[in-house]
C-alpha cells in the first residue's frame, strides 16, 4: 500500500510542471501544431493501456530508443522499477491532469490578469501571482484525478514495469495476483476495501479543499 | 506647464479607424462621446494593451510608444494607473492585498503616495480585512482606485468607473475622484459619455466622435460651441457657468450666486459664503423676452445679447446669448421668427431653474 501510494504521489508530482505548462499553452496559445498537440495528450486516454505500457518499454527499457542513451549515462534504468510504475501512471492520468487545467484556464477572467499587468506586474509575475491562484481549484481537481488514476492504474504498468513484489506490485497488481490463487480469498477482499477507503478518502480530502479554496476565492 | 501627455495615434480593427491627437495637462481631461466613439481604444492604447498601428504616446518627456522609433513599451513598464469599469479586483486577495499589489512592486523611493493616505482618502478602513466579493459595487471601485493610485503611476486612465454603478452609488463616489483630480498631482484621463460627470469632473475636455477628435479644449468654452451640440449635448446639457456663493438669504431662504457680471438667486445651499462651485443652466430652463419683462415671478432675469443661433431638433432652435456669462435658450423656431432674433439682438434671458449638481472645488 505505501509502494502504490508512493508511486501515485511520485507520478503526480513528477507531472504537475508539465501538466501545468501544456494545460496553460493549450488554453492560451494558438500555435501550428495545437491540434497534434492535443491529440498527443490525449491519446493515453483512447489507447489500451497496454499498448501505452509496451510503448513505455519500446522508448525506456533497456534496448529502448531513450532508455539505453539513459543508462548509459546516468545510469538509469526505468523499466521495471517503481519510477518505471510512476511513469506509467502519469502517462496514464496525463489527459485528465492537463484537462482539469486546460479548463480551469480558460474560466479566468483575463481582463484580471490585464489588469495586474497595469499595476506593474510582468507577465511571469502575473502569471504566479493571479493565474495560478485562479487556477487552484482546477490544479486540486487535477491533481485528485491524477492520482486516483494513478492508483488504479494497471495495464501500463504491468507492461513496463511488470509486477515485482515490493519494487512494482501497485495495489491492483497485487489484487489482481492474489485473486489468482483460489485460496486468497480473504486477501482479496482485503486489498479490494483499501482500494475502496483510499478512494473514498481521496474524495472526501479533495471535497473539503476544495470547499476551502472556492470560500477564498469567494466564487 | 508642459503638457502631461501628449498622444497622436491611429488604430485600425475591422469596420473603424481610430486617428486621434490630444494633449492632456495636470487635473482632469475627460475623453467625451458616444458609445463605439472609440475612447476605450484611446486608454487602451495609452495603457499598453492596444497597440496601435501608428503613432507616438509620450508622458511627462518619457516616450511610452513610438511607432516610427519602434518603442512600445509593455504594461507594466508604463507607470499608468487604470480603473477600469468592471473593478477587476483580485479575487484572491483581501482589500489589504489588492491595495498593496503595485504598491509592492515598486521601488521603495517611488513610494510616493502612501498606504494610509489613499485608504483615508477613499474612506476604506473598514474594508481593508475582506475579500472582493464581499464589497458593494461602489466599495469594489474605491478600492480600485486606491489599488490604481497606490502603484503610484504617472498617469492615472480611468474608463467609465461608475458606468455600472446606481445613482446613489456614483454620488458617493464621484467626490473621491474630483478631489484626486486637485490632490493627488496625478493627471487623470476620464472617459465617459455622462454629461453630469463631464461637467462635474473636467478641467479640459476632449470631444471623440467616429475615432477622430471633434474638439479639445477647455470644458466651458467647448460646452458653448454651437458646432459641438450634436456631440455634446450642448444646448441639451445647459450652460456651465463657475459661480461663487455671494450671501445667503435666510428670510426667504435662498442663497445668491455671483458670477462675472451678475447673480443667480437659487434655493438655499449649504455652503458657507465665499464657496465656489459650478453650476448648469439648462437650455430649456431659459426663456427669452424683448423687453425687460415686469411683475413676473421669475427671480433670475438676465440682461445681455443674442451671440447665435442653431437649429436644435424638430420646431426648436437653440440661441446662445451673453448674458456676462454665456447661456443656451432653447425655443421654438416660430418664438425666434416673432422675436426677430440675430446676433446682437438685445435679449432678457429669465432662468427659470439652476441645477447645481457639480462640483465645490473651483478649477
Amino acid at each position: 500500500m505505501t509502494l502504490s501510494l508512493q508511486v501515485a504521489a511520485w507520478s503526480v508530482a513528477g507531472s504537475l510542471p508539465f501538466a501545468v505548462a501544456i494545460g496553460w499553452l493549450l488554453a492560451r496559445h494558438d500555435f501550428p501544431g495545437k491540434a497534434l498537440l492535443d491529440g498527443i495528450v490525449h491519446l493515453p486516454l483512447v489507447l489500451p493501456p497496454v499498448a501505452v505500457g509496451y510503448l513505455l518499454l519500446l522508448l525506456f527499457g533497456r534496448q529502448g530508443l531513450i532508455g539505453v542513451p539513459l543508462h548509459d549515462a546516468f545510469g538509469i534504468t526505468l523499466a521495471f522499477t517503481w519510477q518505471g510504475a510512476a511513469i506509467a501512471a502519469a502517462v496514464m492520468a496525463f489527459p485528465l491532469f492537463v484537462r482539469a487545467l486546460r479548463l480551469s484556464f480558460e474560466a479566468i477572467d483575463r481582463r484580471i490578469e490585464v489588469a495586474a499587468r497595469t499595476l506593474g506586474a510582468g507577465p511571469l509575475d502575473t502569471f504566479a501571482s493571479v493565474t495560478l491562484p485562479l487556477a487552484a481549484p482546477g490544479l486540486l481537481a487535477g491533481i485528485v484525478l491524477a492520482f486516483a488514476r494513478a492508483l488504479g492504474e494497471f495495464g501500463a504498468t504491468i507492461a513496463f514495469a511488470a509486477s515485482i513484489p515490493g519494487e512494482t506490485r501497485t495495489l491492483p497488481l497485487a489484487l489482481y495476483a492474489v485473486m489468482q490463487s483460489p485460496d486468497n480469498e480473504e486477501a482479496a477482499v482485503r486489498l479490494m476495501a483499501l482500494s475502496f477507503a483510499i478512494a473514498v478518502a481521496a474524495l472526501l480530502a479533495a471535497e473539503g479543499l476544495s470547499r476551502r479554496i472556492a470560500r477564498w476565492l469567494g466564487t | 506647464m508642459p503638457a502631461a501627455i501628449s498622444v497622436r495615434l491611429r488604430h485600425e480593427v475591422p469596420g473603424f479607424v481610430l486617428d486621434v491627437g490630444f494633449e492632456a495637462a495636470q487635473g482632469i481631461t475627460v475623453l467625451f462621446g458616444r458609445s463605439g466613439a472609440g475612447k476605450t481604444m484611446v486608454v487602451d492604447a495609452l495603457a499598453g494593451l492596444v497597440r496601435p498601428s501608428a503613432g507616438r504616446i509620450a508622458l511627462g518627456g518619457r516616450v511610452l510608444f513610438d511607432r516610427d522609433a519602434g518603442i512600445d513599451l509593455a504594461p507594466e513598464r508604463r507607470r499608468i494607473g487604470y480603473v477600469f469599469q468592471d473593478s477587476r479586483l483580485f479575487p484572491h486577495l483581501s482589500v489589504a492585498n489588492n491595495l498593496r499589489y503595485g504598491w509592492r512592486r515598486l521601488a521603495p523611493a517611488e513610494r510616493r503616495i502612501g498606504f494610509d493616505r489613499v485608504v483615508a482618502l477613499l474612506g476604506i478602513e473598514a474594508l481593508l480585512g475582506r475579500r472582493p466579493h464581499r464589497l458593494s459595487g461602489g466599495e469594489r471601485q474605491r478600492v480600485a482606485i486606491g489599488r490604481a493610485l497606490l502603484a503610484n503611476p504617472e498617469l492615472l486612465l480611468m474608463d467609465e468607473p461608475l458606468a455600472s454603478l446606481d445613482r446613489p452609488r456614483r454620488d458617493e463616489i464621484l467626490p473621491f475622484i474630483e478631489q484626486l483630480g486637485h490632490d493627488a498631482g496625478v493627471p487623470i484621463i476620464y472617459v465617459t459619455h455622462a454629461v453630469d460627470e463631464l461637467v462635474r469632473l473636467a478641467t479640459t475636455v476632449v470631444v471623440l466622435e467616429r475615432g477622430t477628435v471633434v474638439a479639445a479644449g477647455p470644458l466651458e468654452a467647448t460646452m458653448l460651441r454651437p458646432d459641438l451640440a450634436p456631440y455634446i449635448g450642448g444646448a441639451e446639457a445647459g450652460a456651465v457657468v463657475a459661480v461663487t456663493v455671494a450671501r445667503h438669504d435666510p428670510a426667504y431662504a435662498l442663497t445668491h450666486l455671483a458670477f462675472a457680471g451678475g447673480e443667480l438667486v437659487v434655493p438655499r445651499l449649504d455652503l458657507p459664503e465665499g464657496a465656489r462651485l459650478r453650476v448648469r443652466i439648462h437650455a430649456r430652463d431659459v426663456a427669452l423676452a424683448r423687453v425687460e419683462p415686469a411683475a413676473i415671478s421669475t427671480l433670475n432675469v438676465l440682461c445681455g445679447k443674442v451671440t447665435a443661433i442653431a437649429p436644435a431638433e424638430g420646431p426648436q432652435v437653440d440661441v446662445l446669448i451673453d448674458v456676462g456669462i454665456l447661456l443656451w435658450a432653447r425655443i421654438t423656431r416660430k418664438s425666434a421668427v416673432a422675436l426677430e432674433l440675430a446676433a446682437g439682438t438685445p435679449i432678457h434671458a429669465l432662468v427659470k431653474s439652476v441645477a447645481v449638481d457639480a462640483g465645490l472645488q473651483a478649477r
